[in-house]
């Protein structure tokens, strides 16, 4: 479920070297990295061709032949004949053109569209934030307090002349960015916790820490998501109940808690014992050494793990489709249950697939700069 | 490991043991949390939760406003009446195959009406009660018309899309069994996914119950292209379902029901129910009615609750004709003992 | 953590000092604090846990693997062994077990191919083909696995119908039911040559580690593969003469509704298959480059300057020293790959997930049901670590 591989050796980079004079230029270039050799020429005229070749055809497919926008009759059924006529030679990019406020915010009541939409606009400045190192102290805590209560004014209204909207018509994009944010904000503290006890001399809190990381870390996040579906109504006592989102949530947080507290227990193991030592002699009690000595070293060099563990819970929040959560890749699959629009799901995985395929790779970009940047120092 | 942190075992002995000492009081507590009726929590609440369908046309349905429409949900509906008053009293909550059941024995809705089959098993080990049953239905199967198969037994051979967890892929095994016809299935969880399996050729016939199988067909852009067969392999009375033990509830579930198929035996309706509130001179309306005699006290609602279900939603007949016609689902079977032999029938109002 | 580095002179345990009972004493605290996170997790499990009784009682809900002999009725599309509906819930469990592990372990093979060819094809010197596989990696990781297997079941579902399949291939038809391939009819003969490949293997790893003691022995090398190709590829031809030598095809061909005969691929099978060896790839191709560049160049120049030739280099020098790095992350890929094949749940293979979810739906029984999904993965988990962490040891580094 988890893509996060722990501990995986930073790559050395390799440090650039200024090129001879008679090697520069375009030619010399190609002559370099192209055509060094028969096969190396026919290997990249064999890419070149295949590559020249799935570019023009999906330029066919995506533009070309595709159909933009379809009529829809006086029942509000939209008419696809034009679009099945195709016959796949082209994009029924009319699917999306209908259905993506359906698809981004789900059964939100459309008139009040504004508020998911600005929701998901907070969520991108409090990853940018976040991203800053100027921010990197305490204020980031406040920050995430206050913007996180802000997204939960906004969805749920009821004040500030906000009409209410229950949480069964929440859909879409922000409940993606929910579950993966309030999961990461829940799950880290959580995590450092875990890690502290895992590396802990105190033998019972040790034993816990383990057992709690290596059961979770053993199952299919979709394993504990069924739990929270079908079992955590069993655990509560009577009359006592937790909204289905909430359930899946709290999955989300247990299991990311597991492999976030992997991740940080890489970062302590990864800081020189004299600083253990050191703290230790200048006599600060254990909480004061991993406040102000173990932790502030040692979380910032798990910073890219760590972003990297996030973009794979990020994925994997599109998991609660299979418990019926109306996240944006289930709004997405519910967006083409309409008789209209059966078989245009390419067309909707693409553009599902795009929104998913924007904020990974905007965080993995931003992951590896800063590990390269993070490195600087250890290079010579 | 270094030697410091070496297991002691004596030391984790101690700290079990303490922790039992502890825990003792928490058990306690919780042993003595009591336990109120359903109708008791729904009043206090102010809503009736109700599980529903995740989306099946016909039954329950969100349309393009957000709104839930349908058989299922009308009877939602019907039972806020009822309790309050106001047929917005109510919380949709749309549950799948799996966690239906889990919802209801959890607490986490009050009521689940979500086309069930009334099974043995589920009135009994699941904990059940099926207070009434709103819809004869029958397991039937669905082909492209293009395929040329007139009977379930031409189908020796082909592949069958089913739903898992639900009574049709028991009942589907227990056919083929029983006609030696040997089949490929396709088994997939979600309803849209097994659908559009279907759709695209990945099976060549679709099984579910008929209600659902018309729903689906009526849906398609061309529905001439799909033709339910007429055999009908199986026996699937639905109706809404409470938790067992709930008497109180149960009754009131049973007779809004009741209430409905009444109203429509006595050619009540949304247009002249209240006309004949105030002139029906049958002694029956006026008790049902809420004129005469204390039967809503009875159930421990409003005299005139069946008056407000009928003006809001109609009888049995307008709710079935407004959901179920539509979508090419003909009253067979569900139409009335009293006037067309059919199987819906109401105890008196008495 | 390791000991390995510590003087044995400074293990031996410091003197005890006697307890005293006072808050300034890191023993008592470390006591106290132990007893009270144990007793606040205790009490929430057990609370947890009283709750959940109560509950199973209140509602009736019967408990229990009693269900385990019960007859499932239910459908399974794909069995590794025979099944009816009419067998029991433990038996259609099973098939679930080995669906889940033959999806598992084709895909990890699988990936760990493709894997590696895209990871050396990032390092290549051609620009073209570093750019291919550095995009395809991106791409591959940067969108959910879910959302990559509905796409590769759409693709699948939208293959011709069985009457107009494809038949690239006399006896190959490729349809939405799947690819059909003509396939022996499996006789006893086939099984013995079956064994006897596998005990070809074993004897030559007997042969192997012979040859190799004598060569440490008397310094003179000995030739192995002649013995490998007559005991690996010799053994089971000749098993399967001696038996008879039998060889029927059963070709696949459309009859009624679909084709039958020969043996199938199903397109749910081969879009989890495609999933999941597609996305983990993305993820071995990067260990596998990270390994590759863990070894210095030096390596191979101080090789080279010492007579190896090429393959040795590599087999001898290069590859030892990568796998050191590769295996661990390469253990939590094979993890993610078979715990992320219980998305097959969600395009209708029937993996342990599928089946046990259908089982707590008929029964009601969703602890028992959830924990027998949690209990067959912990198990292939450990023994997946246990295995790899086995091996890890075999290649680790031995320092003296």
């Amino acid at each position: 479920m988890s893509d996060i591989t722990v501990n995986t050796p930073a790559i050395p980079a390799q440090s650039a070297r200024s090129a001879p004079l008679t090697a520069v230029g375009p030619i010399a270039w190609m002559r370099a990295n192209l055509f060094s050799g028969w096969l190396s020429t026919a290997v990249t005229l064999v890419c070149g061709y295949l590559i020249i070749r799935a570019v023009m055809g999906f330029v066919d497919w995506a533009f070309i032949n595709a159909i933009w926008s379809v009529p829809v009759d006086g029942r509000g059924i939209a008419q696809t004949q034009a679009c099945r006529d195709l016959h796949g030679t082209g994009a029924c990019w009319a699917v999306v053109t209908e259905k993506h406020r359906f698809m981004l915010f789900g059964t939100y009541p459309y008139e009040q569209h504004w508020r998911p939409a600005l929701v998901c606009i907070l969520f991108v400045a409090l990853y940018i934030v976040s991203a800053m190192r100027r921010f990197w102290n305490w204020t980031l805590v406040p920050i995430w307090i206050g913007t996180l209560t802000a997204i939960g004014i906004l969805m749920w209204g009821g004040v500030f002349g906000l009409p209410y909207v229950p949480q069964e018509r929440w859909g879409g994009l922000p409940i993606t960015l929910i579950l993966a944010t309030f999961g990461l904000a829940f799950a880290f503290p959580l995590s450092i916790l875990v890690a502290l006890g895992r590396r802990s001399n105190l033998p019972a809190i040790k034993v816990l820490c383990v057992v709690y990381v290596e059961l979770i870390r053993g199952v299919p996040l979709i394993s504990l998501l069924f739990m929270a579906s079908v079992m955590f109504p069993l655990f509560l006592p009577e009359g006592m109940n937790i909204d289905k989102l909430l359930r899946a949530q709290i999955a989300i947080i247990l299991f990311a808690g597991a492999y976030l507290a992997e991740v940080v227990r890489a970062g302590l193991q990864s800081l020189p014992k004299g600083q253990y030592e050191a703290a230790d002699a200048m006599g600060l009690s254990y909480w004061q050494k991993t406040g102000f000595i173990i932790l502030p070293q040692a979380l910032r060099t798990v910073i890219p793990p760590l972003v990297n563990t996030f973009i794979g819970f990020f994925k994997d929040t599109s998991l609660v489709l299979i418990i019926g959560i109306f996240d944006l890749l289930t709004a997405g699959k519910t967006a083409i249950v309409e008789p209209a629009w059966q078989g245009f799901g390419i067309e909707v995985y693409v553009f599902v697939g795009l929104i998913y395929l924007v904020f990974c790779f905007a965080m993995s970009k931003y992951s590896a700069g800063l590990e390269a940047d993070l490195n600087k120092h250890r290079r010579r | 490991m270094t030697s410091t942190s070496r297991f002691n075992f004596l030391r984790l002995a101690g700290a079990a043991a303490v922790t039992a000492l502890l825990s003792g009081p928490a058990i306690a507590q919780q042993a003595a949390a009591p336990s109120g009726s359903t109708l008791d929590a729904i009043r206090a609440r102010g809503t009736l939760i109700c599980g529903v369908n995740t989306g099946l046309a016909g039954f329950a349905q969100p349309d393009s406003q957000g709104v839930w429409r349908g058989f299922d949900t009308d009877y939602c509906r019907a039972i806020a009446i009822a309790l309050f008053n106001d047929a917005s009293k109510v919380r949709f909550v749309p549950t799948t195959a799996q966690n239906r059941f889990t919802a209801l024995q959890s607490g986490e809705v009050d009521v689940l009406s979500r086309n069930t089959t009334w099974t043995l098993s589920r009135d009994t080990s699941l904990g059940f009660d099926f207070p009434a049953i709103n819809f004869y239905d029958g397991q039937g199967f669905m082909v492209k018309r293009s395929l040329g198969v007139n009977a379930a037994r031409d189908l020796n051979g082909a592949t069958i899309c089913v739903q898992p967890g639900t009574t049709t892929e028991q009942n589907l095994t227990d056919w083929a069994r029983a006609n030696r016809v040997q089949f490929q299935p396709v088994v997939i969880e979600r309803l849209e996914e097994v659908v559009s399996a279907y759709v695209a050729g990945r099976c060549d016939a679709y099984t579910t119950d008929v209600s659902g199988l018309a729903a689906t067909r009526s849906a398609q852009p061309r529905p001439a292209d799909h033709v339910i067969l007429p055999d009908v392999i199986s026996k699937e009375p639905l109706g809404p379902l409470v938790r067992h033990g709930d008497q109180r509830f149960a009754d009131l579930v049973r007779w809004v029901h009741f209430g409905l198929i009444a109203a429509e035996e006595f050619g009540i309706t949304a247009a002249n129910v209240e006309e004949a509130a105030r002139s029906d001179a049958r002694p029956e309306v006026q008790r049902m009615l809420g004129r005469n005699g204390d039967l809503g006290q009875m159930l421990g609602v409003d005299p005139a609750w069946m008056a407000r279900i009928i003006r809001s939603l109609g009888n049995y007949g307008e709710i079935y004709a407004r959901n179920l016609e539509p979508i090419g689902i003909p009253r067979g079977r569900n139409a009335l003992w009293t006037t067309a032999g059919g199987l819906q029938y109401a105890p008196p109002f008495r | 953590m390791s000991d390995a580095t510590v003087d044995p002179r400074f293990r031996r345990k410091p003197p005890r000092r006697p307890l005293r009972l006072s808050w300034s004493d890191e023993r008592v605290r470390g006591i106290v604090w132990q007893v009270l996170v144990v007793a606040l997790i205790g009490s929430v499990i057990w609370w947890l846990w009283s709750n959940t009784v109560h509950n199973l009682e209140v509602r009736r809900i019967a408990t229990g693997f009693g269900f385990l002999q019960r007859e499932a009725g239910l459908p399974i599309a794909e069995s590794l062994i025979p099944y009816d509906p009419t067998d029991t819930y433990l038996r259609a469990l099973a098939v679930g077990v080995l669906n889940t592990l033959k999806v598992a372990v084709v895909g990890i093979v699988l990936a760990t191919i493709l894997g590696t060819i895209i990871g050396v094809a990032r390092l290549s010197k051609n620009f073209l083909v570093s750019r291919i596989a550095a995009f395809y990696v991106e791409v591959i990781r940067d969108l959910p696995l879910l959302l990559q297997l509905l796409f590769w079941y759409t693709i699948m579902q939208g293959l011709p119908g069985p009457r107009q399949a494809l038949n690239p291939v006399e006896g190959v038809f490729l349809s939405n039911r799947g690819l059909k391939l003509p396939w022996i009819i499996w006789e006893s003969a086939h099984t013995a040559a079956l064994l006897a490949f596998v005990a070809g293997i074993v004897l030559t790893w007997l042969y192997a580690r012979a040859a190799r003691a004598k060569q440490y022995a008397d310094g003179q090398p000995r030739r192995v593969w002649p013995a490998a190709i007559a005991l690996i590829i010799g053994l089971p031809i000749l098993t399967w003469q001696v038996m008879g030598a039998p060889w029927e095809v059963d070709w696949p061909a459309l009859r009624g509704f679909n084709f039958r005969g020969g043996t199938n691929m199903s397109p749910e099978f081969a879009a989890l298959l495609i999933g999941l060896v597609t996305y983990t790839a993305g993820f071995i191709a990067e260990v596998v480059r990270a390994g590759i560049l863990s070894v210095s160049h030096g390596q191979w120049e101080a090789a080279q300057a010492l007579g190896l030739r090429h393959g040795s280099v590599l087999r001898l020098i290069v590859m030892p020293q990568a796998l050191r790095v590769i295996i661990p992350p390469m253990t939590s890929n094979y993890l993610n790959l078979t715990k992320n094949s219980s998305l097959a749940v969600a395009i209708g293979y029937q993996d342990i997930v599928s089946i046990a979810n259908t089982t707590l739906n008929q029964t009601g029984q969703a602890i028992e049901g959830i924990a027998i999904i949690m209990l067959v993965y912990l198990t292939i988990s450990l023994s997946i670590s246990l295995f790899m962490n086995w091996y890890n040891a075999r290649i680790a580094l031995v320092e003296r």
